[in-house]
């Protein structure tokens, strides 16, 4: 058991970054909703309050 | 705090289930079924008033029933069953046990209060705003209270699913990286994430608006950030059903996806990019300029769509892959003839996987494109477009796991087998029959959302052509076989569930597992290797699919070049 863990925790290659970042859920949440909040909306709405008001 | 840590393995599948996550799984997928009928009775209503020569219900019927389809249809069957499906990813296919199962069914009950109370609104009769419910146009507070309720229900869900990634990691129930399948699931939940926050930060302010504490919500903005949630909820659909088309493939055929790298790449351009595509329900809004429409709906909504497209290649490529090692290797497409197509679950997945690539996925891209766009607007060829990817795709997708789902979840055989043979036939076919004719309407010029086409006693009157009288009447035709058919799925799934015959496994226990981790199942058939000697034809591995997919690409570039011809005789300036 315990030598199993050891191993577990020494991979033979290091873990290439785009692994790591498909492996990491959190990170990939973080981007989910950083994207189409800054361009969508974000964007989207200083669009529309920066329309003039009509009189 | 005890912690259940009973499971048990799936004499069948081999898959393990943590004993209060297989409770939640069923519950979950028994009030998606009871949604999928209320909306399916609705239908009846829709369509049939639709066709103008049966023309069933008066006006404000129609616009109550369309609304109710619309919302028991679109939210509520299609996300009761994205939550089984994300407890299964996360639980079942991790061997895992499911994080807080005590706020999973706080999640669960949330969400059937909504629904009930949004149902309760829009029966009322002072609510049928259609599911978009835009402002000004107002409904009962209830309206938005239940669809608030029930989405933060989901969010609790999609919350709950996450932490049990993290129960996972921690009590290392598994090695290296998730499978695919729960990759496609935390890609779901992800969108479902964004797709439910957008949802509150509009509908909050809506719902005050109801019951006076906001004086006004203005149009546009109401439009632009519900569409961040209307649209990317349809995103959680696509990266569900794509999931279940992985998952069917390696039940079905214990085919390996070709390249996890290029799978996963893809679901990754999913998370950062389809989101954006919500500004393709803008493109005839004034107010917003043609940068961010075009940014949003073209640049980086063109890398979605190639997510898709791999998707749409790498699945039936994995298939053929599979088929012609177990010795199916004749010619371009034996793989695909002798593959078991009276396999309900095999049947309903490629169905989904070919109507929502050629009818959902080019007519999609045509819309989305700004210009093209104006051809269509708000013409049943919308309704046309989405019935093939949330119907066929997402609805038959589903329809497909669960004939897999009753035996390894509920423990029943199938009744009716038969039957079950026929039904995603019967569905499948027809939907796609729906979804053409209304697109073809919609080409015609026939407006979503309207009572009657006739005019009939009105002062402005407008001939539509016979064609698209006769188009109305396809669909209405088509669209009853449809429903025959869910009625088929609903008769098969409640029958074998509640009244089927009980798989009996002698000596059959739940088993506490030690550290939290389940016990392990028998192990799968040996994965494939990455090379594959001695299959395939013309040096390719999988030149069947590689095939379809040059018919797809001829498809595609034709029909959307018919399309600017077309747009360029609209207004005809000379
Ligand atoms: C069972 C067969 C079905 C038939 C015959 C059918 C028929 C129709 C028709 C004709 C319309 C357009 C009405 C109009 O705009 O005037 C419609 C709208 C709609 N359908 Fe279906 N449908 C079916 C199943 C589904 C399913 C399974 C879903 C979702 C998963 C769905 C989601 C919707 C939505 C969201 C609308 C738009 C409502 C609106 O405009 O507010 N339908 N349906
Ligand atoms: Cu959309």
């Amino acid at each position: 058991m315990n030598a199993e863990r050891i191993e577990d925790d020494l991979p033979d290659e290091p873990v290439p970054v785009m692994q790591q970042l498909l492996d990491n859920p959190f990170l990939l949440l973080f981007l989910g909703i950083a994207m189409p909040t800054v361009l969508y909306i974000v964007w989207g709405v200083m669009e529309i309050v920066s329309l003039p008001i009509a009189k | 705090m005890s912690v259940n840590r009973m499971f048990r393995t799936c004499p069948t599948s081999g898959l393990v289930f943590h004993e209060p996550a297989e409770k939640l799984m069923r519950w979950n997928a028994v009030a998606a079924v009871v949604s999928l009928l209320i909306g399916g009775l609705l239908a009846i209503g829709v369509v049939l008033t639709r066709w103008q020569a049966v023309h069933l219900l008066p006006p404000d019927r129609f616009y109550q029933y369309l609304t109710a389809h619309g919302l028991n249809m679109l939210v509520f069957w299609i996300i009761f069953f994205e939550i089984a499906v994300l407890y299964f990813a996360g639980s079942t296919l991790l061997k895992a046990r499911l994080a807080t199962p005590k706020m999973a069914w706080a999640a669960f009950w949330l969400m059937v209060l909504g629904a009930l109370v949004n149902n309760y609104s829009v029966l009322r009769g002072d609510s049928s705003v259609m599911f978009t419910s835009y402002a000004p146009m107002g409904a009962h507070p209830t309206f938005y209270l239940g669809l608030i309720l029930f989405a933060v229900g989901a969010l609790i869900a999609c919350f709950v699913f996450l932490g049990t990634l993290v129960v996972a990691k921690a009590e290392r129930t598994y090695h290296g990286s998730i499978p695919l399948v729960t990759f496609g699931a935390v890609t779901a939940a992800i969108i479902a994430i964004f797709t439910i926050a957008a949802g509150a930060i509009i509908l909050i302010p809506t719902f005050l608006w109801s019951v006076g504490l906001v004086p006004t919500i203005d149009s546009l903005m109401y439009r632009t950030v519900w569409w961040a949630f209307g649209h990317s909820s349809q995103q959680i659909n696509v990266s569900a059903h794509v999931a279940v088309w992985y998952a069917v493939a390696a039940i079905v055929f214990g085919a390996k996806p070709m390249s996890e790298k290029v799978s996963r790449t893809a679901f990754l351009l999913y998370i950062l990019f389809l989101q954006l595509a919500s500004a393709h329900h803008l493109l005839a809004d004034p107010g917003l300029t043609s940068h961010w429409k075009i940014f949003n709906t073209s640049y980086a909504m063109y890398l979605a769509v190639l997510a898709s497209m791999v998707h749409g290649l790498t699945v039936p490529g994995s298939i053929e892959v599979a088929q012609r090692q177990k010795g199916f290797n004749h010619g371009l497409f034996e793989w695909l003839r002798k593959a078991p197509w009276s396999n309900p679950a095999f049947s309903s997945m490629f169905m989904s996987l070919i109507g929502f690539g050629f009818l959902g996925g080019i007519s999609g891209v045509m819309m989305g494109t700004e210009q093209l766009n104006l051809i269509i607007h708000n013409t049943l060829y919308v309704p046309g477009h989405f019935h093939a990817t949330v119907v066929v795709g997402t609805t038959l997708a589903f329809m497909g796991l669960t004939y897999f789902l009753i035996p390894v979840l509920f423990r029943r055989e199938i009744t009716f087998p038969k039957m079950a043979q026929w039904q995603p036939y019967v569905f499948g076919l027809a939907m796609m029959g729906v979804s053409l004719f209304l697109m073809g309407a919609g080409t015609l010029g026939v407006p979503r959302r309207h009572w009657d086409i006739g005019f009939a006693g009105n002062a402005f009157a407008h001939e539509f052509p016979g064609a698209a009288w006769l188009m109305m009447a396809l669909a209405g035709i088509t669209g009853i076989i449809a429903i025959v058919g869910g009625g088929m799925y609903l008769l098969i799934t409640v029958w074998s569930v509640f009244l089927g015959k009980k798989i009996q496994t002698p000596g059959f226990q739940h088993v506490r597992a030690k550290d939290g981790i389940a016990p392990a199942p028998k192990p799968v058939a040996a994965a494939i290797a990455a090379h594959h000697p001695g299959i395939g034809a013309g040096g390719m591995v999988a030149p069947g699919t590689f095939a379809l997919a040059m018919v797809f690409l001829t498809a595609f570039v034709l029909y959307y070049f018919i399309n600017w011809k077309y747009l360029s005789t609209v207004w005809p300036l000379k």
